[in-house]
């Protein structure tokens, strides 16, 4: 019952604010923050309830929902899933808590928010591929409307192309489900019979192609190169809070479902593929990397910079996939930094966008250029930007380093030739951001800002908590490695 | 005479005359109870197919009409679909001089759907087809003070007398060939040797016949017309109804024909052909009635691809009733809301409307995301049954033409979406008053719901039909 009141209660929340018409801004945005945290501590609870030790799944719950189709309502987590989750949860309440502006309509505003949220948590949260399925598709439909109603710019065809382009991906994804479902006897969408049974192994060119399927679906959602065009669009002209949830939250659903359904499910087909998706992934770091370096536009280049993230974690789940003699060690390394790069860009990414989210409530400018010597003028916001950006860009003793010495370990061990390439973008990294905190908050201040404001309260409240959350990360992963060693261990077949 | 198994056709028949006695004789202020009158009939007759439920597929009436799961799954829903489209139309037609009659026709027209769709006899099928094409054509023109329904009404009359000649042609050139007009006969004649060529002339008469009820290609050009021209109930029924009963009829009439036809082909080729022109032509439309017009063409090219896998995966008819099913609701809806609307039609009309009718504007949205397939709606459920057999049936390449057809549509319902939700206006909604517009969209809305969450029951109910024969 966790995981059903996880996912649940926001969905409560967001129908309670829809039906009413007599929220009061202040009154919609209390209700929505106190429920968005409720998920956050239930997770919390599973978190520390969860037995390293035990089964691959847990905490499940089984409802029939259309059993002639072999579907059901069946919820569960093993730890990658439970860490992914909480994560979201965590950016969810963050963004909801962060002050927007809402355009005179507060109450739709955080009721789709809180739909969102829950929706996104039954994306972590399904055992059924088919409830997977709807979830993912639910959450573009959210997206969908906050982009379209709240964002600024062009933000109506924002929201066209994000939803056109990445529902293109959910219907690949949906026809590779199908042939998934097809492929077992009796046909089901149960996620753990799938798991068990790896009903493609040896099917030849249908395997091929339900993997075809599945990646392209997901790679567009990652997104990775060259599949990745509709998200800068997208992330500039949403709101601050809500590109932290696109980048946060929506982004790992590809990643995850990466690792839930083909990697999981078609070990075989996966491990004969696994170089290809590598070199994928090594592509969009390097590309996500430089074009980022020659973005001018501060949401545009952070958002690029999930593009060289997300490469990450796609080279770890690639390396744990190629089923190489004698590296089982360095597989689960690899897995394990994917989740944690997963966990960690969900921190950081939401940190940054909330951050850019407070620049555009303050100026409304993203140029890069336009800016110059905000220590000065806003020594909170600078620090909670440094912050934020060193950890993104991996220096020890932040949860982006954790991540990516995991992932880069386990790839010398499997592909050294393409760890020694994939570091090259950590580098540029680096120096896109350096160039960034020097641009906007070093150097002469342009009279334009004299009336820049500092962070309010709840806005470096709300990035405390993400920032205690990433170098927590950085500084004493063990608890969180613990958890996601035991799924990965499992999952890399090492117990 | 075995009248006990077409005692739900009697009751709408006897209910369609009591109603033309009744219009004749009442007020025309009081002619709303016809209204009443009719859902009674349509009751009765569910109720009494509820009651044939369950017996063993045959065919009666010395073979000519069949009583089997297909049929009378398909009866509920038309059934179901044409009471909703009664209830919509009350205060629509309230100041027509001719109102109570309009139901008389509603329930003609939904018999000839149900002959169809329960036709087994070459003869029963160009019977049902003409008694719904004639009950038809007045609904289309029902206004006829107004050149745009007349138009409508005009076009669907000369393409369909030009269509109902084709198949009654086909039907002449089968009988010709087999001896025969009944179904299980034709079925005994084909399989031994007969002559191809002839048999592929009675084959395309027959099925072009049928495009035109289903409004599929190359005979669907009336369809975007009658959706924008014609009373928009009397729309809300021809772009749903007809569909259900061709569409089984179809499905059933091709099952008899040999393999060395190439069905398959000619009627894969009609899906695509079908759903690609309905969605490109939907896309650069600013008419939102003219929009859902050309959407229920490319609607028919989905259902088709349930027939093209016939027999080859055991659950293609369940899964085409199935999708019908879930499209009557959802474009049912769609219409209730333009009812409701007073039957605007201008894509800017649109602009800003869920904050002033959030209601109708939410149940607009949900059957759009409906028609396009966005779970846990029962236009999901529709799709995915659709997409399972195609690709069960090894037609891969068919459920990926419909995979990028569905992107593009989606494209073109967004355009409504998109100015409702994030559009403002200055002028007020003007609304049907009354509550029968409002309750048939309030229920439509919660079938597209209920439907998706209870999609176990339609499966249920749909899963294990056959036909008779």
């Amino acid at each position: 019952m966790i995981l059903t009141a996880a996912l649940g209660l926001p969905m409560l929340g967001a129908l309670a604010l829809a039906v009413s018409s007599r929220w009061t801004e202040t009154a919609a945005r209390r209700c929505a923050i106190a429920v968005s945290v409720l998920p956050v501590l239930l997770l919390i609870w599973a978190w520390r309830q969860f037995d390293p030790q035990g089964a691959l799944f847990q905490f499940v719950e089984e409802v029939p929902w259309v059993p002639s189709l072999g579907m059901g309502y069946r919820l569960g987590v093993d730890g990658i899933a439970l860490a992914v989750a909480t994560m979201s949860a965590l950016v969810f309440s963050a963004s909801i808590a962060y002050p927007v502006d809402t355009k005179h309509q507060p109450r739709q505003y955080y009721a789709w928010m809180l739909f969102l949220q829950s929706v996104s948590l039954g994306v972590f949260l399904a055992l059924d591929l088919l409830l997977f399925y709807v979830f993912f598709d639910l959450s573009l439909v959210g997206m969908f409307f906050l982009i379209g109603r709240w964002g600024h710019g062009q933000a109506q065809l924002a929201a066209f192309k994000f939803f056109l382009y990445t529902f293109c991906g959910s219907l690949l994804l949906l026809l590779a489900i199908i042939g998934l479902y097809l492929s077992v006897e009796p046909h089901t969408f149960d996620m753990r019979v799938l798991i068990e049974q790896q009903p493609l192994a040896g099917a030849g060119m249908t395997a091929a192609l339900v993997f075809l399927a599945l990646m392209l679906g997901f790679a567009i959602k990652t997104p990775m190169v060259p599949v990745h065009t509709w998200l800068p669009q997208a992330h500039v002209d949403a709101p601050g809070p809500v590109s932290a949830i696109l980048a946060g939250v929506l982004l790992k659903m590809g990643t995850y479902g990466i690792i839930r359904i083909p990697f999981a499910m078609m070990a075989e087909t996966f491990s004969r593929h696994a170089l290809v998706i590598a070199l994928f992934a090594v592509a969009s770091i390097l590309y996500g990397a430089f074009v980022a370096l020659g973005q001018r536009n501060l949401k545009r280049r952070i958002a690029y910079t999930s593009i060289n993230h997300m490469g990450y974690t796609v080279l770890g789940i690639a390396v744990a996939g190629a089923l190489i003699q004698d590296t089982g060690y360095a597989r689960e390394l690899a897995l394990v930094g994917a989740t944690v790069e997963m966990v960690a860009h969900g921190l950081i990414t939401g940190a940054l966008f909330l951050i850019c989210g407070s620049f555009w409530q303050r100026t409304e400018e993203y140029d890069l250029d336009s800016y110059g010597g905000l220590l000065r003028q806003a020594p909170w916001l600078t620090a909670f930007a440094v912050l934020a950006s060193f950890a993104s860009l991996g220096l020890p003793g932040l949860a982006g380093f954790v991540a990516e010495f995991h992932i880069f370990a386990g790839t010398f061990g499997v592909y050294p030739w393409l760890a020694v390439i994939g570091v090259l973008g950590i580098l540029v990294t680096a120096a896109l951001f350096l160039q960034m905190l020097q641009k906007v908050f070093f150097g002469a201040m342009p009279e334009r800002w004299a009336q820049f404001e500092d962070l309010r309260p709840i806005e470096w409240g709300v990035l405390a908590v993400l920032s205690a959350g990433f170098v927590i990360i950085g500084v004493a992963p063990a608890f969180l490695l613990t958890l996601v060693e035991a799924s990965a261990t499992l999952l890399v077949g090492g117990r | 005479m075995p009248i006990g198994d077409v005692l739900p056709e009697i009751s709408l028949t006897l209910g369609a005359v009591a109603i033309v006695l009744f219009a004749s004789f009442v007020r025309q202020r009081q002619h709303h109870w016809a209204a009443v009158l009719a859902l009674l009939a349509i009751g009765l007759g569910a109720g009494l197919t509820v009651a044939q439920w369950g017996g063993a597929p045959r065919l009666t009436f010395a073979d000519v009409w069949a009583l089997d799961g297909v049929a009378l799954a398909s009866k509920l829903v038309v059934l179901v679909a044409g009471a909703l489209v009664v209830a919509m139309s009350p205060e629509w037609m309230r100041t027509d001089r001719r109102h109570g009659e309009y139901y008389a026709l509603v329930l003609f027209a939904l018999l000839g759907v149900i002959m169809m769709a329960s036709a087994s006899d070459t003869m029963e099928l160009v019977l049902g087809v003409l008694l719904s094409s004639v009950a038809s054509y007045p609904l289309a023109a029902y206004h006829r003070g107004w050149a745009p329904a007349l138009e409508a009404g005009m076009k669907y009359f000369l393409i369909g007398a030009l269509t109902n000649a084709l198949l009654t042609i086909g039907v002449v050139v089968l009988f010709g060939l087999t001896g025969s007009t009944g179904y299980p006969d034709i079925a005994q004649a084909l399989a031994t040797d007969s002559d191809r060529l002839a048999l592929t002339i009675a084959t395309a008469c027959v099925v072009l016949g049928l495009t035109f009820k289903l409004a599929a290609f190359p005979a669907h050009a009336w369809m975007p017309d009658v959706a924008q021209g014609s009373p928009v109930p009397s729309a809300a029924f021809l772009t749903v109804i007809p569909k259900i009963g061709a569409a089984v009829a179809l499905a059933r009439f091709v099952s008899l024909l040999p393999p060395d036809v190439a069905w398959r082909a000619i009627v894969a080729s009609i899906s695509v052909a079908t759903m690609t022109l309905g969605n490109v032509a939907a896309l650069r439309q600013t008419d939102v009635r003219r929009l859902l017009g050309w959407s229920s063409v490319s609607q028919s090219g989905y259902a088709l691809m349930a027939i093209v896998v016939l027999g080859i995966s055991d659950q293609a008819l369940p899964a085409l009733v199935f999708f019908l099913a879930s499209y009557a609701i959802a474009n049912l809806a769609a219409f209730a809301v333009v009812t409701h609307l007073r039957g605007r039609t201008a894509l800017d009309d649109y602009r800003g409307l869920a904050r002033h009718a959030p209601i109708a504007a939410t149940i607009l949205i949900v059957s759009l995301l409906s028609l396009v397939g966005i779970p846990p709606l029962v236009g999901f459920f529709g799709k995915l049954m659709l997409f399972r057999v195609t690709l069960e049936g090894g037609y891969a390449w068919l459920a990926l033409v419909a995979v990028i057809n569905t992107v593009v549509s989606l494209f073109y319902y967004l355009r409504i979406v998109a100015p409702m939700m994030f559009g403002s206006r200055q002028s007020a909604v003007h609304l049907l008053s009354g509550q029968w517009a409002r309750s048939a969209m309030a229920v439509a809305g919660v079938l597209l719901i209920a439907g998706g969450l209870g999609a176990e029951a339609l499966s249920l109910f749909t899963g294990s039909i056959r036909f008779a024969l």
